[in-house]
């Protein structure tokens, strides 16, 4: 070996070894950007996941991350086929936040077939962690047996003990009602019946007045985004919380309560993971957010990426590498404790655990600014808020 | 009280008013087209934007003037009607010698590009919009003593407000002179222009009356549905499928499938609520198989 061949040798080797050392890694935020939903995830969830990148120093550490995103149109086709390109062309190893149920048990099953990461935050439905489970799966911020959990539970024992559902007619709408049945009936009230109504419907009052005719003390609205917020203005409308019955949004976000106004939305009770006001790391982050983002406050949704991310570039950064089983075992391992949604871990069925919040909508006297809009009735611990592990059906908890 | 189906027939009668109110707009709306097709040859894919915008007017004069509902109710149709006179004058104007496809094209590209002009500015979430204070509250309708329904007094001012609207449409264009003109000009431009109309100026005017009854429903819709820059692509592929059910062109056709779809919907809402969103495009499939013409047209 003479001397010319043995440096450049030596270089190769040298820059093999600075290539080790630096990861790259893409994050695609895959949700509904200009639909329904766009202001629970939509372009706000990107401009979470570029602050976690900033806020986690990632170029300092080494890590080169790159954040994309895409408009799945709350079509199950058009999410997994953006999926299958991004993981096969485009080299993206994580997809995130994936509102709309239908659309993220798809891209779970994507993710799950390419051995890729999905860490679903707008996404809700609790068959992500329970029989459609996967070991490639962290699913952040709430999931339907939460919500029901939380607000159907609440409302049951505070006298609400016969339900009716409006529901969303597709796999979200599903688990919801599916859930809070349980809660309902596990808190001692009984449901009385439901209606399915298409996905972004305009009119509720037909679905309302069929509510009101089956005399039940809850009418459970199992939807989200602007059907909900249809729904309980027209409930308003129609007279119905005076005629004695409540209304339970079952699940609602801020920007939900935002466009209703305090007005029409005052007393509603509903159930969240995270709410801008809660402590000084919920309201810096979210002021941070606000001034990048129209000073709109961001949702859980919104925040749930953002934590989402900081927990995967932990694990990314602890390893140096980006392989998807070392990286999901070393996020297994790593307790949870964020800034934002509190103390928790991940669990074997993918359900990242922290605690929930019962809140109420402020009456418009109560609040002193336009996003003062929650006050706290209570507070669900970790271990409590989620679908106990043993009882989600999922193949990979071992009995 | 009888029952149909399980259905108790008080239920039934609410249902089919609701049915009713969702027509009016479906029939307000389909006029519009109607009168813009009929007249200019144009497949308008922005008046579901036009109708958004209606809404947004609404409540930005609200917002940002103080100007209540009943003014906007007589403004906001002017505003997107001189909004939609720029679109014909600017746009639109240059595309009637060519085939049809390139105005759908135009106006459905100018559609996405209001959607998202509003979706930049405001979210979708939706703005809060307050029903007029005189309007606020209700009626219990009752037959005898079997109580039916709770009527927001709002739900049965749009029913009277769009059934006038779409008289008097369908009065000043098929039994006036003015109308007689408009007729003429679609017959044969260039003969009524032999005569000293200007028909340009007419046409210009007629999308720009179109245009405005689309905000007008916007108006109406702003206090009961969410006002957001979606509202319109909700609901004009089902308002255009009313247009072709109707019969193309077809001012009484519109007007009347209008209402009468709201029914259909209504009791789909009631018997099998999860169809009620394919409802409509199931008749329309079954109006072109027996008459390609739709309900009212003409065939050609």
């Amino acid at each position: 070996m003479t001397l010319k061949t043995f440096l450049m040798a030596g270089a190769l080797a040298a820059a093999a070894g600075s290539a080790q050392a630096q990861v790259s890694v893409k994050l695609g935020i895959l949700n509904d950007m200009s639909g329904l939903y766009a202001d629970i995830s939509g372009p706000g969830s990107v401009v979470a996941a570029k602050m976690a990148v900033e806020d986690f120093k990632a170029a300092e550490k080494g890590i080169k991350v790159e954040v994309i995103g895409a408009d799945h149109q709350n079509k199950p086709d058009v999410g997994s086929s953006i999926a299958r390109q991004w993981y096969d062309q485009d080299g993206v190893d994580v997809i995130l936040d994936t509102t709309t149920s239908s659309v993220a048990l798809a891209v779970n099953e994507v993710s799950r077939e390419k051995k890729k990461i999905f860490m679903p935050s707008g996404g809700g439905s609790s068959d992500l962690t329970g029989a459609k489970c996967s070991p490639y799966t962290v699913h952040w911020t709430y999931d339907t047996w939460a919500l029901a959990n939380g607000t159907g539970t609440a409302m049951t024992k505070r006298g609400g003990d016969s339900w009716f559902f409006v529901t969303a007619d597709y796999a979200f709408g599903a688990a919801l009602e599916r859930d809070t049945t349980a809660a309902v009936q596990k808190a001692g009230g009984k449901v009385l019946g439901s209606v399915k109504h298409p996905l972004s419907g305009s009119d509720f009052s037909s679905f309302l007045l069929q509510a009101q005719g089956s005399k039940a003390k809850v009418i459970g609205l199992a939807n989200a985004g602007t059907d909900t917020t249809n729904a309980i203005k027209q409930a308003a409308e129609f007279g119905i919380t005076q005629g004695g019955q409540a209304l339970a949004g079952l699940l609602v976000f801020s920007s939900d309560v935002k466009s209703l106004g305090l007005q029409t939305a005052q007393g509603l009770v509903l159930t969240e993971a995270f709410y801008w006001d809660q402590s000084d790391a919920t309201r810096d982050f979210s002021k941070r957010f606000a001034a990048k983002f129209d000073g709109k406050m961001p949702t859980s949704a919104q925040a749930g990426v953002y934590s989402s991310i900081m927990y995967y570039l932990k694990a990314v950064d602890a390893l140096k590498l980006k392989d998807s089983d070392k990286v999901m075992a070393k996020l297994r391992e790593t307790p949870i404790d964020d800034p934002l949604f509190g103390k928790g871990v991940l669990r074997a069925d993918g359900r990242v655990t922290h605690p929930m919040y019962l809140f109420e909508v402020k009456k418009p006297a109560e609040s002193k600014g336009s996003w003062d809009l929650y006050k706290t009735l209570a507070t669900i611990p970790a271990d409590e808020a989620f679908r106990p592990l043993s009882e989600g059906g999922c193949p990979l908890v071992k009995s | 009280m009888f029952t149909v189906f399980g259905v108790p027939s008080p239920a039934l009668f609410g249902q089919l008013l609701l049915g009713l109110i969702n027509g009016s707009f479906y029939a307000i709306l389909s006029l519009g087209l109607a009168v813009i097709f009929g007249l200019l040859n144009i497949i308008n894919f922005t008046h579901g934007a036009l109708y958004m915008m209606g809404a947004f007017v609404a409540w930005m004069l609200l917002n940002y003037a103080g100007i209540g509902y009943w003014w906007a109710l007589g403004l906001a149709p002017i505003i997107v009607g001189v909004f939609g006179v720029v679109l014909e004058k600017v746009l639109i104007a240059r595309l009637y010698k060519l085939d049809h496809l390139y105005g759908l094209l135009l106006t459905f590209g100018l559609a996405l590009i209001i959607q998202g002009i509003f979706r930049n500015q405001y979210g979708v979430s939706g703005l809060p919009y307050a029903i007029p204070p005189e309007l606020a509250g209700g009626q219990r309708i009752a037959i005898g003593s079997t109580p039916i329904m709770f009527l927001p007094n709002y739900r049965g001012w749009v029913i009277v407000a769009s059934a006038v609207v779409c008289f008097a449409t369908w009065f000043v264009i098929e039994k006036t002179k003015l109308g007689s003109y408009l007729r003429a000009a679609t017959e044969n431009p260039t003969l009524v222009q032999a005569f000293g109309v200007n028909v340009p100026l007419m046409i210009t005017l007629t999308y720009g009356f179109g245009v405005a009854l689309a905000g007008f429903a916007g108006v109406l819709a702003a206090p009961i549905y969410s006002v957001n820059p979606n509202m319109g692509g909700d609901i004009i592929i089902v308002v255009f499928a009313v247009v072709v059910i109707g019969g193309m062109g077809s001012i009484l056709g519109a007007i009347l499938t209008g209402f009468g779809l709201g029914l259909v919907e209504g009791l789909t809402k009631v018997f099998y609520p999860e169809a009620s969103a394919t409802v409509i495009f199931v008749i329309m499939v079954l109006v072109l198989l027996v008459k390609p013409a739709g309900l009212f047209g003409r065939s050609a």
